[in-house]
């Protein structure tokens, strides 16, 4: 494109526009299709999963999530920044941007299962468990949790024989675990009471607003998981952008959302900051495609104005 | 402009060491005498497509209301009351629509190369109300305190962490969430809504492309 020559919008003859009018029409109509859009589509509110829900429907994941937090083995353990500082978290390229972010929100894994169990038990054997834990070295800490995982082990599934217990605690080969059985069992017992959530969250401060510690514990199980795919809300099910049931969701995450689907995002362990700065590049170049030559004049090459103009057009194609 | 002063000279009310009549001069001079809210447009301005941008700022103005009215009940009104998960209903509808005709107003707006003739920042304004807004509405759905906030929170840390800005940013607390969506984000797509509208108004509505007045 040469030198703008756009002329003075108000050099042109004018016609009669009431743009208040306008404004109060649409603003009508906008809040009549709204309260009719809401009056039959409603919209979905599935209540929030609690912990006794979790141990009461799949009680055995739990056992198994507490013991892997006291390993160090879970999701949130190894997260890295801004939990801990056990991996390097993700990189762009050679810029570690997630660990540059710092440990500003600390997180030991153990204490999601020492941390309820220390402060809220009346229960004699989870008091003794959890004094033993702690007078132990870390390292014969990790090997009883880490023999107690593996013990318990997995059950069958996607073609891979049992291991261990096939992920039955009630089962597992005798062995040294230490206290982490009844660590376990412990917080199995207290999240079915209910009052595991709050013991996470608002111990010491009354006042629970803030869920990290639960929704970390929770995360790394595999009960949250197991109900989102249920509803087809996964990563890999464009789940970022769709809502419970069939309510819209996002739409307009469909472009963030789609990358996830594709190589080499899709099989790349760094998929997520390769994701967002993607879309960062896209975002700007959208917002500085007035100044990219090229990009710039597709309006011109793919005439649609034509047509939003084509009253203007027809009027002024007299004149030379 | 025609004031009634009464017993004050022009110079009095033109001084330029005085603050306020800066601030007046700044605020009088952001758009063109009577360009504010004219009566007229010039002739070009007849398409359908003109419309969306008001019905984008309208549907705002019915996201920010129900918004309102649920923050009158509070964080978990809307899952005890029938009445509350109705305004919460319109609350997402409006903004599902707000979102509808955004994005048209975006295409339009491509498709007429309306950054042309110094309107370049009003594209640029466009695009960040664009960007801030699907923020704002990633906040919303963080704070519902039901099973999607779970759902979403958890896969929504790994993006987030993996930038770095999850160390400030914690969509794990809703707490922190809820007054992004309600205070802060809300504050600022206003503000650039504001600014975006001086700007239109600023430089009139862009002539199509190849209008040649002298012709
Ligand atoms: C909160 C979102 C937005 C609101 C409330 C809004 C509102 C408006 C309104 C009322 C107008 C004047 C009427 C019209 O031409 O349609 C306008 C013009 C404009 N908008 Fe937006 N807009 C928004 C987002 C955007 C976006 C996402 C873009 C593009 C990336 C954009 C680009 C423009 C441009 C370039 C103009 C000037 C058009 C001209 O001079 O003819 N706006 N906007």
């Amino acid at each position: 494109m040469t030198r703008d020559r756009t002329p003075d919008s108000h050099d042109f003859p004018t016609r009669r526009y009431d743009l208040v009018k306008e404004f109060v029409i649409t603003l009508v109509v906008v809040l009549v299709a709204s309260l009719g859009l809401a009056a039959i589509f409603s919209s979905p509110d599935e209540k929030p999963i609690t912990m006794s829900a979790w141990a009461n429907a799949d009680p055995n994941n739990l056992v198994t999530t507490a013991a892997s937090e006291l390993a160090g083995t879970t999701t949130s353990a190894t997260y890295g920044a801004p939990y801990n500082s056990n991996s390097e978290g993700q990189k762009l390229g050679p810029i570690p941007l997630q660990k540059w972010g710092g440990v500003r929100i600390p997180i030991d894994s153990a204490d999601l299962v020492l941390g309820p169990l220390s402060n809220t038990t009346n229960d004699p054997a989870v008091s003794s468990a959890v004094a033993a834990w702690k007078a132990a070295a870390p390292e014969q800490q990790t090997k009883w949790a880490a023999d107690y995982v593996d013990a318990i082990g997995a059950a069958a599934a996607d073609g891979e024989a049992a291991t261990g217990a096939g992920g039955d605690p009630a089962n597992v080969a005798a062995g040294d675990y230490g206290p982490v059985p009844a660590l376990s069992a412990g917080l199995l017992a207290l999240a079915k009471t209910g009052g595991l959530e709050g013991a996470l969250d608002s111990a010491g401060n009354f006042y629970g607003g803030d869920t990290t510690k639960s929704l970390l514990l929770l995360a790394d199980g595999a009960y949250l998981e197991d109900q989102a795919v249920a509803q087809n809300l996964a990563g890999d099910q464009w789940g970022m952008m769709n809502e419970v049931g069939n309510a819209p969701g996002q739409p307009w995450m469909w472009l963030y959302t789609f990358w996830y689907q594709i190589k080499p995002f899709s099989t790349s362990d760094n998929a997520d900051v390769e994701v967002w700065a993607l879309m960062m590049l896209l975002t700007l170049l959208l917002m500085f495609l007035p100044f990219i030559p090229g990009l710039r004049t597709i309006p011109r090459w793919i005439p649609v104005h034509r047509l939003i103009w084509r009253n203007y057009y027809r009027r002024s194609a007299g004149r030379p | 402009m025609t004031t009634s002063t009464g017993a004050k000279s022009a110079a009095e009310t033109t001084d330029p060491g005085n603050w306020t009549n800066r601030l007046r001069g700044r605020i009088e001079g952001l758009v063109p005498p009577g360009e504010a809210l004219p009566d007229r447009q010039p002739i070009y301005v007849a398409s359908w497509i003109y419309v969306f941008g008001v019905l984008t700022l309208s549907s705002l103005a019915v996201v920010i209301l129900s918004g309102c009215v649920l923050a009158v009940g509070g964080v978990q009104w809307w899952h005890v009351s029938s009445l509350g998960h109705y305004v919460n209903s319109v609350h997402l509808w409006s903004v599902e629509l707000f979102f509808g005709f955004m994005v048209i107003h975006l295409w339009g707006k491509f498709w007429m190369a309306a950054w042309r003739g110094k309107r370049a920042m009003t594209w640029v304004s466009g695009v960040l109300l664009f960007g801030i807004s699907i923020g704002t509405s990633f906040t919303g759905f963080l704070s519902q305190t039901n099973f999607s906030a779970q759902w979403i929170a958890g896969e929504g840390k790994d993006g987030i962490n993996s930038t770095g800005a999850g160390a400030f940013f914690n969509v794990l607390n809703p707490g922190q969430m809820l007054l992004w969506h309600v205070v802060l984000l809300p504050l600022v797509v206003v503000l650039i809504v504001l600014i975006h509208i001086i700007q239109v108004r600023r430089h009139g509505v862009v002539p199509p492309l190849d209008a040649d007045l002298e012709g």
